[in-house]
C-alpha cells in the first residue's frame, strides 16, 4: 500500500497538479479580451505590468490592502492558514527524506518544532474560518457545502500528518490516510475553487491592468489598494 | 413567442416608438408587457458563450465566500446590514444563476435579475476593490443589465434613453437645431455681462472642443453660458460641435452595447472633423467613463484612447488654475467649511482624486474630506442611472442615507458635486432628508471667485 501511494500514486496527484496548473494558466491568458474586457492589454504593456504588480502585491501581504487592513483578524488567521499551508509541506524534515530517498534531492528543512507549530496553527486557522462562516451573517448566507468541503480537502492533510507524527494508535493507517489526503489536496487544486492558488495572481493582475491601463493608472499615481 | 408593443427585445429605433413609449406614462403598460415576454434561451445562452470569458469565469468560479465585499457595498450598510445585500450574494442569485442554468431561466427569474442590477447595484466598482480576488461585481452586473437588455427586460426609462441615443445621438430629444439654437440663446442672454462672450459653434483646429450633458440644453443651459464664461476668461481657443456634443451614455447604464457605440462615434466623428488639440467634458462623471474611458473600446480603437485628448472638466479647471489663466480672488475664497463628492466615474474608474484635491486648494479654505474619500468613497446612491429610474425610486432613497451620514460627518453645509448624477442624488438627498446643506458645480462657484481682467469686464455707460 505505502508503495503504492507514494509511488505511481505520487506521480499522477503530482502531474494533474502541474499539468492543471498549467493549463489554468493557459487558459486563463487565452480567453483574456482586450475588446471584450475593454483593457488595451497589449497596447500599454509597461502601464499594464505596474498596475498588474502593485494589485498583486498590495494584496500578497498582511495589512498591504484597505480590505486586510480593515479585517485584522480575519487577515492574520488567512495568512497564517496560507503560510501554513504552502510552506509546511514543502520544508517539513520527513517529506524531504523520502525525496532523497527517492530522487536524491532535498531542500532546506524546518525544525520540526516549527513544522508541528505550524501544523496546528493551520488546523486552528481552519476552524477559525470555519467558526466565522457560522458567526457572521453575512459570510454564513454565502457559504455553500462546498466552501466547507474545499476547508476539509486543506486541513485533512495536516490533521491526519499531526497524528501519524504523534504516533497516533494505528499508525500505518494515519500515515496512508496523510499521504491520500495529501494527493487529494494536490488533485483539488487545479480541478476546484483552490484554483485560487494561481488564479488569485492572474485575476488580480488582470485587475490591476484595468486599473493600470484604463481606469486611471495613466493619469494618477494608481489605485491606492 | 411572445412581445410586447412597448415592451420587446426590439430597441427603440423610430420616433413613432419612443412617442409610444413616452406616452406610456411611468411605464404603467411597459411594466405589465413585460410580465408576459419570453425568453430566447438559445440567443441569451449563445451570447453567454461568446462573451462570458476568462475574467468573468473566473469571478463567478473563485469567489470563496469570504464576504469582505459586504462593508464594501453601500446597499449594505444603507439596509441596515442586510445579508441579502452583500455582492457575493447578489451577483451569485443572479448571473450565477444563469450560467449554472445555462440561460435556462423564466420571465420572473430574469425580472428579479433585472431588479437586483439596478436597484441593488449602482454598479460603482467598490466591491472590486475590497475583493481579496480583485472580483469586480459591479463589471459583473454591468454585463448582466447587457444580457438583460437583450432579452428585454431593461427599466422604463432606460429603453427610452437607449433609444433617444440610437435616434439623436443624445439622451434627451435635442436635435442639433435646438443644441445650436441655446448656444447662440446663452451667448446673446450673457453677452451684456460679458462683452465678446461666444460660443463659437464648429470652429475647426480650436485647442478645445467643448462637449456636454443632454440635460444642460434641455434643462440647464445657464450651465453651457457658465462654461463659456470661464473659457472666455481664461482665453481660451475653444469650439463646441453642432453634431457630437453629446458625452452622456443611457445606454451604457442600460447595457444596449451598440448604441453606446453609435453614441461615442459621433464625438469620435466630431473630433475628426473638427480637429481640436483636445476635448473637454462637462461636469458629469459617466459621461466621461462612457466617452473618454469605456467608450475606445466600443468603438473598436486599438489604442484605447479617444482620438484627441481628452479631458474631464475639472482637469481642465485644475490646469487653468495652475498655469493662471484662471485666477482666484483670494477675498472670495469660500470660507466655510465645504466637502467634495468624489464621483465614481472619474474618481475611482479614472484616477483624476488629485486632481479634485488641486482644485480645492485654490478654491476653498475649510476643505473637508469625507470619510472614506477619494477611489475609496461611495456611490452618491444614484449612480448607474439610478437617478433616473421611478421604479426602483424607494431602493434609490434607502442608499442614499450612506453618503447622507458621510456629508453630516464632515460638517460641512457645502458639497461641491462636479457630476451630474451625484448632484441630483445630492438634491435629491436633501428634499427627502432636510440635512440642511447645499450643492454645487463648480462653474457657478468659479466665476463667483475668479478675478476679471478689466478688459473683460462690461463698459459702465
Amino acid at each position: 500500500m505505502y508503495e503504492f501511494v507514494t509511488g505511481p500514486l505520487a506521480w499522477l496527484s503530482f502531474a494533474i497538479f502541474f499539468i492543471g496548473l498549467i493549463v489554468r494558466i493557459v487558459l486563463y491568458i487565452k480567453g483574456l479580451d482586450w475588446k471584450m474586457d475593454r483593457v488595451t492589454y497589449r497596447e500599454n504593456v509597461s502601464y499594464g505590468i505596474k498596475g498588474a504588480l502593485r494589485s498583486i502585491l498590495f494584496w500578497l501581504f498582511p495589512y498591504g490592502s484597505h480590505s486586510w487592513r480593515n479585517n485584522p483578524w480575519f487577515t492574520l488567521w488567512v495568512f497564517l492558514m496560507h503560510f501554513g499551508l504552502l510552506f509546511t509541506p514543502i520544508f517539513l524534515l520527513g517529506h524531504n527524506v523520502l525525496l532523497k530517498e527517492r530522487w536524491g534531492i532535498s531542500l532546506w528543512t524546518l525544525p520540526e518544532a516549527v513544522a508541528d507549530g505550524l501544523t496546528v496553527i493551520v488546523i486552528v486557522s481552519v476552524l477559525f474560518l470555519i467558526l466565522r462562516r457560522i458567526a457572521l451573517p453575512e459570510v454564513r448566507l454565502i457559504t455553500t457545502l462546498y466552501d466547507y468541503l474545499l476547508l476539509a480537502i486543506a486541513v485533512a492533510p495536516f490533521i491526519t500528518g499531526f497524528l501519524a507524527y504523534h504516533r497516533a494508535p494505528d499508525y500505518y493507517t494515519w500515515l496512508i490516510a496523510h499521504i491520500l489526503c495529501g494527493e487529494i489536496f494536490l488533485i483539488a487544486i487545479p480541478l476546484t475553487k483552490l484554483s485560487h492558488f494561481i488564479l488569485f495572481f492572474l485575476s488580480r493582475a488582470q485587475l490591476g491592468m484595468d486599473y493600470g491601463i484604463k481606469r486611471g493608472g495613466m493619469k494618477g499615481k494608481g489605485l491606492a489598494w | 413567442m411572445p412581445e410586447g408593443k412597448l415592451c420587446n427585445k426590439k430597441p427603440v429605433t423610430t420616433k413613432e416608438e419612443l412617442q409610444a413609449l413616452l406616452a406610456d406614462k411611468s411605464g404603467k403598460q411597459y411594466y405589465e408587457e413585460m410580465n408576459h415576454i419570453d425568453i430566447d434561451r438559445k440567443a441569451l445562452w449563445g451570447t453567454i458563450q461568446k462573451s462570458f470569458k476568462s475574467r468573468l469565469k473566473t469571478w463567478l468560479e473563485i469567489c470563496s465566500h469570504c464576504g469582505l465585499c459586504a462593508e464594501s457595498c453601500f446597499y449594505y450598510l444603507a439596509n441596515n446590514r442586510d445579508p441579502q445585500q452583500v455582492p457575493s450574494y447578489k451577483i451569485q442569485k443572479t448571473l450565477g444563476q444563469i450560467i449554472k442554468r445555462k440561460g435556462d431561466v423564466d420571465n420572473a427569474f430574469m425580472q428579479e435579475c433585472m431588479d437586483t442590477s439596478y436597484a441593488k447595484c449602482t454598479c460603482c466598482t467598490r466591491c472590486g476593490v475590497y475583493c481579496p480576488f480583485g472580483i469586480d461585481t459591479g463589471i459583473m452586473f454591468s454585463y448582466l443589465r447587457g444580457l438583460l437588455f437583450s432579452q428585454g427586460f431593461v427599466p422604463w426609462e432606460m429603453k427610452i434613453g437607449s433609444g433617444m441615443h440610437r435616434i439623436y445621438r443624445a439622451q434627451m430629444d435635442v436635435t442639433v437645431e435646438d443644441w445650436v439654437d441655446t448656444c447662440e440663446w446663452m451667448a446673446e442672454e450673457y453677452e451684456d455681462d460679458w462683452p465678446g462672450l461666444t460660443i463659437p459653434v464648429d470652429k475647426e483646429n480650436a485647442d478645445i472642443m467643448y462637449t456636454v450633458n443632454a440635460r444642460e440644453p434641455k434643462h440647464y443651459p445657464e450651465d453651457i453660458a457658465e462654461a463659456a464664461i470661464l473659457f472666455h476668461v481664461a482665453g481660451e481657443n475653444w469650439t463646441v460641435p453642432s453634431e457630437g456634443w453629446e458625452e452622456t451614455s443611457l445606454a451604457m447604464f442600460g447595457g444596449d452595447w451598440e448604441a453606446c457605440k453609435l453614441q461615442v462615434e459621433s464625438v469620435y466623428a466630431a473630433m475628426d472633423r473638427l480637429k481640436p488639440k483636445r476635448m473637454v467634458v462637462t461636469e458629469c462623471g459617466h459621461a466621461y467613463r462612457a466617452t473618454v474611458i469605456e467608450g475606445p473600446y466600443w468603438a473598436g480603437i486599438k489604442t484605447g484612447k479617444t482620438p484627441v485628448e481628452s479631458l474631464h472638466y475639472v482637469e481642465w479647471v485644475a490646469e487653468a488654475l495652475r498655469t493662471g489663466k484662471l485666477k482666484i480672488d483670494p477675498s472670495k475664497k469660500i470660507k466655510e467649511p465645504v466637502t467634495y463628492q468624489d464621483s465614481c466615474n472619474y474618481i475611482r474608474n479614472a484616477g483624476l482624486g488629485d486632481i479634485a484635491r488641486e482644485i480645492m486648494s485654490y478654491i476653498a479654505e475649510d476643505f473637508r474630506e469625507m470619510s472614506p474619500c477619494r477611489e475609496h468613497n461611495f456611490c452618491c446612491g444614484g449612480g448607474g442611472g439610478l437617478n433616473g429610474i421611478g421604479r426602483y425610486r424607494e431602493q434609490r432613497n434607502i442608499g442614499l442615507k450612506v453618503k447622507r451620514n458621510q456629508i453630516l460627518a464632515t460638517g460641512a453645509k457645502l458639497v461641491i458635486a462636479p457630476c451630474h448624477n451625484c448632484w441630483d442624488a445630492i438634491r435629491d438627498l436633501e428634499e427627502i432628508y432636510k440635512i440642511g446643506m447645499r450643492w454645487s458645480f463648480l462653474k457657478p462657484l468659479l466665476i463667483n471667485m475668479i478675478e476679471v481682467p478689466e478688459h473683460l469686464k462690461p463698459k459702465e455707460e
